[in-house]
C-alpha cells in the first residue's frame, strides 16, 4: 500500500498501525476505513456507543461504496461528536430532535427514492440510516421507529443500547435490566434498584413487525457487528440493529472493561446475540464459554447492592433464571452442552 | 379554469401543481380531505415522482417532512388543532434548522373540551415557532396562497403554515380559478435548497449550538421573517400579474380610506365582516376593515400606516390568550404605539360560535358609542356560565365543568345566538 498515510487518529494507535508494513497493522487502522465517525469527539474513555457507531457507519459506508446519509437522535452520541464548530461526522449527518430519528430517517429515504426516479433509477442508491440510544430507541422514539418498521421503510435503523439514558445523567429507560441502580431506580429501600418484571425487548418487538432484517450484536465482537451492517445494508426495506454498548459512566464499570463487559453479557445468556429474517430467528451465536450472572454483574457498581451483606440474593437468582430463559429461548448452548 | 370545488379539493390540486415531491398525511378534521385528494392523485400517477407517506403520528409526520426536506425534497404535509400542538416540537425544529416545508392549518379549537369545529387557537399556539404564518379569506385565497407558500418558504429557506378556517373553507363549496400546470411552474421555480443531505459534499445539520451563538441564529429566523415583509408583497403582486388577481399579500383594506372605526381580523370571517360594515356604511357610520393576510411576520408598519387616522379599532378573534385576553389585539397595540385611539378586543367564534351579521353590527356600534368594554366576548352565554361559577361556590365537588355547562345548555350543543 504506497496510499498516503492519514494522520488524523493522531493519539490513537492507529497512527501508528499505519506506520507498519501493511501485512503487520491492524484492522482498526485499514486506510480503507472512512472514518466517518472520526477522532476528537468528547466521549468518555471506554465509551462503547462511540466503539460501537464508528464500527457501523464506517461498515455501512464501505457497504454502500460511501452513498450513505445518517440521522441521529438527542443523546450522547449526538452530544460528544458535535460541539460545532466541531464535528466528527464525515457523512452528512443531520440531528433533528431525541424522538424521530427513525421517521427523519423515512423522509431523507423518501427524497432519495423520488430523485432516483426522477433520474430514472427504480432504487436510490445512496442509503439511509438512523442511530439512537436506547432512551431515543425503546422509550421516546418507539412510535417513529414502529411506524417506521410497518411502512418497510428503506432504513437501517441503529439502537446503541447502554441500558439508560447516559446523556441526562443515567436514568431508568425501559431498556434499563432488573437490579440496576440508575439516578431514578435508587439503590435504596427493601427493593433497590430497577424492579423486575418491566422494560421491553425492542429486537423482539421489530421481529413482530416482520420486517425484512433483525440482528442483535456486542462491541466485543466488532467483525460479526460489521459482518451484519453489511448484510443489513444489502437489504432494502425497515432493518434493526440492537448493539449492546457498555457505558463506564453509567455501569460504573472500568474503561478498560467495556469490551469484557460486552463478552461477558453474551456469555452469560443476558444479552443474546441473534438474527432474524421476517421475524424469524435464522442464527444465533453460541456461548463459547458459559459463565454465571454474578461475573457480569460484579464488574458494574449499579449492581453492587445486590451483592455483600445484606444483597439481593432473590435479584441475582432472578437475573440468572431471565439469562438461562434467554439460552433455552435462543439455544445458545451447543446441544452437546458443557 | 373556474370550477365549483371543495375548498380542501381546490388546496389538494392546487399543492399538486406545485410539485411536492413528499407529502406526509395523518388524518385529522378538518384537514383530512386535502391529504386523501393528494393521495389520490400520487397513486393514481397524476402527481408522478412524489412519496405520499402514510405516518403514524403528526409528529412523525413533522419529522418525515424535516428529513425529506433536509434530503432536498420538496415537502408538504397539512394538519389541525391538537395534530399542530402534538407535532409542537418539530414544528419548531423545522423553522430552527430553516426548512422550506408548506404546511396547511385547518384551522380548528383545541381541547379540552374536544371540539371539532373552526377558531384559531392551533396556529396562534404556534405564533412563535418561527413558522411565517398567511391566513386565506376565501377558497380562492388559500388555493393562491399555497403556490405563493412555496415560493416564498423556498426563497427564505424557511417553513409557512397556510392557515385557513377548518369546515368554513375546507367543507365550502365554492368557486374558484384553478390556474394551469404552466402556469404555476412559470411562477415556481423548481427547489433549490440552501442546505442538503448531499454524499458528494457531507454537512452536518442540527449541531448542537451554545450561548456563543444561538441568539444570532434566532435572530437570523427573524431577520428572514423581515425580509419576508418586503418578499410577501412583492410575490403577491408578481403572482397578480401572472394570474391575475389578489391574493396574499400583508393586509388588505376594506372601506377605510375615511374610516374613524377599522375593523381588524384574520381569515373568512373577514366576509361577514364586511356585509356588516356595508350595513353600518348605509346607516352613515364611517366604517372600514383591516384584514391581516400574514400574521407572522406580523406587518406592524402595514397596520399602523393603515390605522393612521382611525379613531378607534375593533379587532375580531377567534383565539384568546387565556389570563390576558386577545392574541392579535395585542400585537395590534404593538402597531399603535404613539397612535392615540381605543382599541377593543373581541373575542369571537371560539370552538365554532357563529359569528353573525347582526352580532357584530351591535359589537362595533357599542365599540363607536364607547360603551363595549376593552375585551369581550361576542355572544357568550352568561346564564351558564354565572350559573358554574355559582355552583363552583357552593359546592366542593361540582363535577366536570364541559358536562355541567352542556346539561345546562340542554340538548342542543351547538348554540347560535
Amino acid at each position: 500500500m504506497n496510499a498516503p498515510v492519514k494522520f488524523y487518529q493522531t493519539g490513537t494507535f492507529t497512527v501508528g498501525n499505519r506506520l507498519l508494513e501493511a501485512d503487520q497493522r491492524s484492522v482498526q487502522s485499514s486506510e480503507a476505513r472512512s472514518n466517518s465517525l472520526n477522532s476528537g469527539h468528547r466521549a468518555c474513555q471506554g465509551c462503547g456507543e462511540a466503539l460501537g457507531a464508528r464500527y457501523v457507519v464506517d461498515a455501512a459506508m464501505r457497504a454502500t461504496g460511501n452513498q450513505l446519509i445518517a440521522a441521529n437522535a438527542t443523546g450522547c452520541l449526538e452530544v460528544f461528536s458535535t460541539p460545532y464548530p466541531e464535528t466528527s461526522w464525515q457523512l452528512p449527518w443531520i440531528h433533528s430532535l431525541f424522538g424521530n430519528a427513525a421517521a427523519v430517517g423515512t423522509g431523507i429515504a423518501a427524497a432519495l427514492k423520488v430523485k432516483a426516479h426522477k433520474a430514472g433509477k427504480a432504487l436510490s442508491e445512496v442509503r439511509v440510516i438512523a442511530q439512537g440510544g436506547d432512551g431515543g430507541t425503546t422509550d421516546i422514539g418507539f412510535g417513529c421507529l414502529s411506524g417506521m418498521f410497518e411502512r418497510n421503510d428503506d432504513v437501517l435503523y441503529i439502537c446503541y443500547d447502554n441500558e439508560a439514558y447516559m446523556n441526562t445523567g443515567v436514568q431508568r429507560s425501559s431498556a434499563t435490566p432488573m437490579g440496576a441502580r440508575t439516578a431514578t431506580t435508587m439503590a435504596v429501600g427493601a427493593h433497590p434498584g430497577a424492579p423486575a418484571g418491566q422494560g421491553k425487548n425492542l429486537p423482539l418487538i421489530a421481529m413482530a413487525h416482520e420486517i425484512p432484517y433483525v440482528a442483535t450484536a456486542t462491541v466485543a465482537d466488532l467483525h460479526d457487528l460489521e459482518a451484519k451492517v453489511e448484510k443489513a445494508m444489502s437489504i432494502r426495506g425497515a432493518r434493526y440493529l440492537h448493539v449492546l454498548v457498555p457505558c463506564p459512566l453509567g455501569w460504573g464499570s472500568a474503561s478498560h472493561d467495556t469490551v469484557l463487559l460486552a463478552r461477558l453479557a453474551r456469555e452469560t445468556g443476558i444479552f443474546p446475540v441473534f438474527e432474524a429474517e421476517h421475524g424469524e430467528v435464522t442464527s444465533v451465536t453460541k456461548i463459547r464459554h458459559h459463565v454465571p450472572v454474578e461475573d457480569y454483574l460484579k464488574l458494574q457498581k449499579r449492581f453492587a447492592h445486590l451483592f455483600g451483606t445484606p444483597g439481593q440474593p432473590e435479584m441475582v437468582a432472578h437475573i440468572q433464571a431471565d439469562a438461562d430463559r434467554n439460552i433455552r429461548r435462543f439455544k445458545l448452548l451447543d446441544e452437546t452442552g458443557e | 379554469m373556474l370550477k365549483q370545488v371543495e375548498g380542501s379539493a381546490a388546496v389538494a390540486e392546487a399543492v399538486a401543481l406545485a410539485r411536492p415531491e413528499v407529502i406526509c398525511a395523518y388524518p385529522i378534521s378538518p384537514q383530512t380531505h386535502i391529504v386523501e385528494g393528494l393521495g389520490e392523485r400520487v397513486k393514481d400517477g397524476s402527481l408522478d415522482n412524489c412519496e405520499f407517506i402514510n405516518v403514524e403520528s403528526e409528529f412523525a409526520a413533522m419529522s418525515v417532512a424535516i428529513g425529506s426536506s433536509a434530503a432536498g425534497a420538496r415537502t408538504y404535509t397539512a394538519t389541525a388543532s391538537q395534530g399542530l400542538l402534538f407535532m409542537a416540537e418539530a414544528v419548531y425544529n423545522a423553522s430552527g434548522l430553516g426548512l422550506p416545508i408548506v404546511m396547511t392549518v385547518a384551522n380548528r379549537a383545541i381541547g379540552a373540551p374536544i371540539n371539532i369545529w373552526n377558531d384559531h387557537s392551533d396556529s396562534m399556539s404556534q405564533r412563535d415557532c418561527g413558522w411565517l404564518q398567511l391566513f386565506a379569506e376565501t377558497n380562492q385565497e388559500a388555493l393562491d396562497l399555497h403556490i405563493q407558500a412555496f415560493k416564498i418558504a423556498e426563497e427564505l429557506s424557511m417553513p409557512v403554515m397556510v392557515c385557513m378556517d377548518g369546515f368554513i373553507l375546507t367543507h365550502a363549496y365554492e368557486r374558484v380559478d384553478m390556474p394551469t400546470q404552466e402556469q404555476v411552474d412559470a411562477f415556481l421555480p423548481p427547489y433549490e435548497p440552501r442546505q442538503v443531505l448531499d454524499v458528494n459534499e457531507p454537512v452536518s445539520i442540527g449541531a448542537m449550538v451554545g450561548p456563543e451563538a444561538f441568539m444570532e441564529v434566532r435572530y437570523l429566523a427573524h431577520a428572514k421573517q423581515t425580509m419576508a415583509l418586503e418578499r410577501i408583497p412583492e410575490i403577491a403582486a408578481e403572482f397578480k400579474e401572472r394570474f391575475g388577481r389578489d391574493s396574499g399579500g400583508l393586509v388588505r383594506t376594506y372601506r377605510c380610506e375615511d374610516a374613524d372605526t377599522v375593523v381588524i381580523a384574520l381569515g373568512s370571517v373577514l366576509g361577514t365582516i364586511k356585509d356588516a360594515v356595508d350595513e353600518m356604511r348605509t346607516g352613515g357610520e364611517k366604517i372600514g376593515v383591516l384584514g391581516i393576510q400574514s400574521f407572522r411576520p406580523f406587518p406592524l408598519d402595514a397596520v399602523r400606516n393603515a390605522l393612521q387616522n382611525a379613531k378607534r379599532v375593533v379587532v375580531v378573534e377567534k383565539s384568546f390568550s387565556v389570563g390576558m385576553g386577545g392574541v392579535v389585539a395585542t400585537d395590534v397595540r404593538m402597531a399603535l404605539s404613539g397612535l392615540h385611539m381605543h382599541s377593543y378586543c373581541v373575542v369571537a367564534g371560539l370552538g365554532g360560535r357563529a359569528i353573525t351579521q347582526a352580532s357584530l353590527v351591535r359589537t362595533f356600534a357599542q365599540a363607536i358609542a364607547g360603551t363595549l368594554p376593552l375585551l369581550s366576548f361576542m355572544d357568550l352565554d352568561w346564564r351558564i356560565v354565572n350559573r358554574q361559577l355559582e355552583r363552583e361556590a357552593t359546592i366542593r365537588r361540582s363535577g366536570p365543568i364541559a358536562e355541567n355547562l352542556l346539561r345546562d345548555v340542554g340538548s342542543v350543543a351547538s348554540k347560535v345566538a
